[in-house]
């Protein structure tokens, strides 16, 4: 069964995928971490809303799976956590940055031009709502690491290796008929709950005094 | 048969699956090492009753073939042996008081739910499945590395975690692109993820696509391999995991990882108009090997020293296939096999080294040979074996690597040939101090009697026993297919 979708449904389409790439950014430019972890859960709702789209278009019902674990488990039980982590373990409430905000908006505005100028090309075949949906996807998991590489705090590397997640959900819900885009969600959210569940059980609080990353370069090599 | 599982494979996949569950439910953990070696030795048989029949065929889902069977009986094989290891150590472990009995049996369950993870990995024919796999085997191996909840440990965990964390993401990245590139041809569903039709339909792919899903298989499952420039995990997560997890980390994961992006090579040899995988995994297998040649120098930490050496021997095995041609491809399948046995030996004889000296520095550590002479040899053979003197099975393949790559691309060979050289001396600058000399006093464990140090050191003494016979003697089963492989490899 072969099912074109509609012109108005690409473009539903691509307008909530910007979405998420737009709140990928705004996660760029917060400074306090109650505002990173907002932009995060709106994201994640972005992404919930890309899902059930897609599910909808592509008469996929599996990636309304997707779309609800996205929506409940991302969009609200991780910043719910993440905010209480903060809470329970005093960390900083301020974002502190390796890279200024204004340069990581010019390098993230870089990235989504290096996306689009290397998915374009090669995706000639493919239909127009996976090659749109796979360039914005590829910024979003761009801006992720971005994220993850000029954040020292580990809260907020955290959320940054989520908005690269976020990213690669997109990616997979775009293309077209994909198997095991559930199971992978799955996967993702149980590496997430256990990256949770790690900073609450080593403590990483009390073993380090800060969960500034830059403390925990201190091990490296063979320093005694 | 909804998964299309098949029968062989049930029965592999199911021991170390029951086995990961009983032994978490376990509370009396002497039980558990031994159900832990039981459980092992009953996938062993499982795998090894691969050995006997003709292939079975591949189902969507999994998948039996020339290129996995080896690698999943070695797997098997060296779990198992581990396993064996493994019990002489936590009982040395616990009497002293480092571990405890709720951590030995998060431990024992962790560790088939890895060697479960691995062998799904191997078996997977749905390269989702496989992605799914590999993700398992970087979560349990993470929970198992921080298992002694020091500093260090805990750091070394967290930074493994991330690190991996992300190239994983890149691996799902690629994979993705992959499913694209594959779907206008095979259509929509499982069959465009199945392995097996995908090689088939490769030269319909589209080819630019292909080679974009291979950068980010490469940066992903290559920095699973522990690649420069990204093994940043690797020394630390070998260096402060209990001693086992350092074996079954060289010895299998890295290669799981591997075999993770050699599938997707074969599947650009068979589509033949992508880029060419092997420039760039020629690159990544020789700054691997500089990099780690030269910090082997540095090392003071033992477990450290040969956590750089499995990166080395990982850029030597990526460098081989990125040459590629029968030859080399022939020969990185035999240096994946041979630095699985003799790294994990070294880790065997590191453990008890560490057990008796109480440290990892080396500086602290002298006279092996002659406090330890049982142990003290051995782990001299052994070291002597991965820095590649023959005759032992890594001298061969070494060699033929050197050789195959010489006849295709001779100036290649001098930077490979240069490491090679200033590996082999960092290695035997540190075996010789901490092989002779006068011993120092050692401040460990105490002696655990003379049955656990025999069962500690079987292990070791196996696969030493294997090393040698492969350099000497390669059986025509094992030949043939790594040269049905090296012809797919492309």
């Amino acid at each position: 069964m072969t099912y074109e979708p509609l012109a108005y449904e690409f473009d539903v389409a691509h307008m909530i995928d910007a979405m998420v790439l737009m709140f990928g950014f705004q996660l760029l430019y917060q400074r306090r971490m109650q505002s990173v972890l907002r932009s995060f859960a709106l994201q994640a709702v972005a992404l919930a809303a890309a899902a059930a789209w897609q599910a909808h278009v592509q008469r996929a019902p599996h990636l309304y799976a997707t779309a609800a674990i996205a929506l409940v488990f991302k969009g609200m039980i991780v910043p719910f956590a993440l905010n209480w982590l903060v809470v329970k373990l005093g960390i900083h409430r301020n974002v502190e940055t390796a890279l200024g905000i204004g340069p990581s908006m010019i390098v993230g505005v870089a990235l989504v031009a290096l996306s689009i100028l290397l998915v374009l090309p090669v995706t000639g075949k493919a239909t127009a709502l996976t090659r749109e949906s796979l360039a914005l996807a590829m910024s979003v998991i761009l801006l992720g690491m971005l994220m993850m590489i000029t954040r020292h705090n580990a809260v907020t590397q955290v959320v940054g290796f989520m908005a690269l997640e976020n990213g690669l959900i997109l990616a997979a819900v775009g293309a077209k008929g994909m198997p095991l885009v559930v199971e992978i969600s799955i996967a993702f959210s149980v590496l997430v709950a256990m990256i949770l569940f790690g900073i609450f059980f080593f403590q990483i609080r009390e073993r380090f005094d800060s969960l500034d990353l830059r403390y925990l370069e201190y091990y490296r090599g063979d320093r005694q | 048969m909804i998964l299309g599982l098949l029968p062989q494979v049930a029965w592999i996949l199911g021991f170390p699956l029951v086995g990961a569950l009983v032994l978490a439910l376990l509370p009396a953990w002497r039980w558990a090492a031994w159900g832990n070696v039981v459980i092992s030795g009953g996938t062993l048989v499982a795998a090894a009753m691969l050995l006997g029949q003709p292939l079975p065929r591949p189902t969507r889902m999994f998948l039996i073939d020339p290129f996995n069977i080896y690698l999943v009986v070695l797997t098997a094989f060296v779990a198992f042996t581990t396993a064996i290891f493994s019990a002489a150590y936590i009982s040395r472990e616990a009497k002293a008081g480092q571990l405890d009995a709720k951590h030995l049996r998060f431990y024992h369950g962790m560790y088939q739910a890895f060697v479960f993870s691995m062998l799904l990995a191997l078996t997977a024919n749905n390269i989702g499945l496989m992605w799914v796999a590999v993700e398992a085997a970087t979560l349990t191996t993470v929970l198992m590395v921080s298992l002694y909840r020091t500093r260090a440990a805990i750091e070394a965990a967290w930074k493994y975690f991330i690190l991996c964390s992300v190239g994983i993401g890149m691996a799902l990245f690629g994979t993705t692109l992959v499913y694209l590139a594959a779907q206008p041809v095979m259509g929509e569903g499982e069959l465009a993820m199945a392995w097996s039709y995908l090689v088939i339909a490769a030269p319909g792919f589209q080819p630019d696509l292909l080679s974009l899903a291979f950068v980010f298989l490469l940066v992903g499952y290559g920095t699973k391999t522990g690649l420069a420039p990204l093994h940043a995990w690797l020394p630390d997560a070998h260096a402060e995991g209990p001693t086992p997890i350092s074996a079954v980390l060289s010895g299998l994961l890295l290669n799981v990882a591997l075999y993770a992006l050699l599938r997707f090579k074969m599947i650009m040899a068979a589509n033949g108009q992508s880029m060419l995988p092997g420039p760039l995994m020629i690159a990544m297998g020789l700054s691997s090997v500089s990099l780690a040649a030269f910090m082997l120098y540095r090392r003071g930490d033992i477990k450290r020293l040969f956590a750089y050496s499995s990166i080395e021997h990982m850029g030597i095995i990526t460098f081989a296939f990125g040459i590629g041609g029968a030859v080399a491809n022939f020969a990185g399948l035999m240096h994946m096999t041979m630095h699985s046995l003799t790294k994990s030996a070294i880790f065997f004889g590191v453990g008890i080294i560490t057990q008796n000296a109480g440290t990892k520095h080396m500086d602290s550590i002298r006279g092996l040979t002659v406090s330890h002479p049982a142990l003290g040899w051995a782990f001299l053979v052994a070291v002597l074996a991965i820095a590649g003197l023959p005759p032992m099975g890594i001298f061969m393949s070494e060699f033929l690597v050197v050789s195959s790559a010489f006849a295709r691309e001779p100036l290649l060979t001098l930077p490979l040939a240069f490491g090679l050289m200033v590996g082999f001396g960092a290695l035997l600058h540190r075996l010789q101090g901490l092989s002779f000399g006068e011993p120092l006093p050692m401040r460990g464990h105490a002696h655990p009697g003379f049955a656990l140090s025999a069962l500690a050191l079987a292990p070791m003494f196996a696969h030493i026993a294997l090393v040698l016979v492969a350099g000497l003697y390669l059986p025509a089963q094992l030949v043939d297919w790594f040269q049905r492989v090296a012809g797919l490899l492309g």
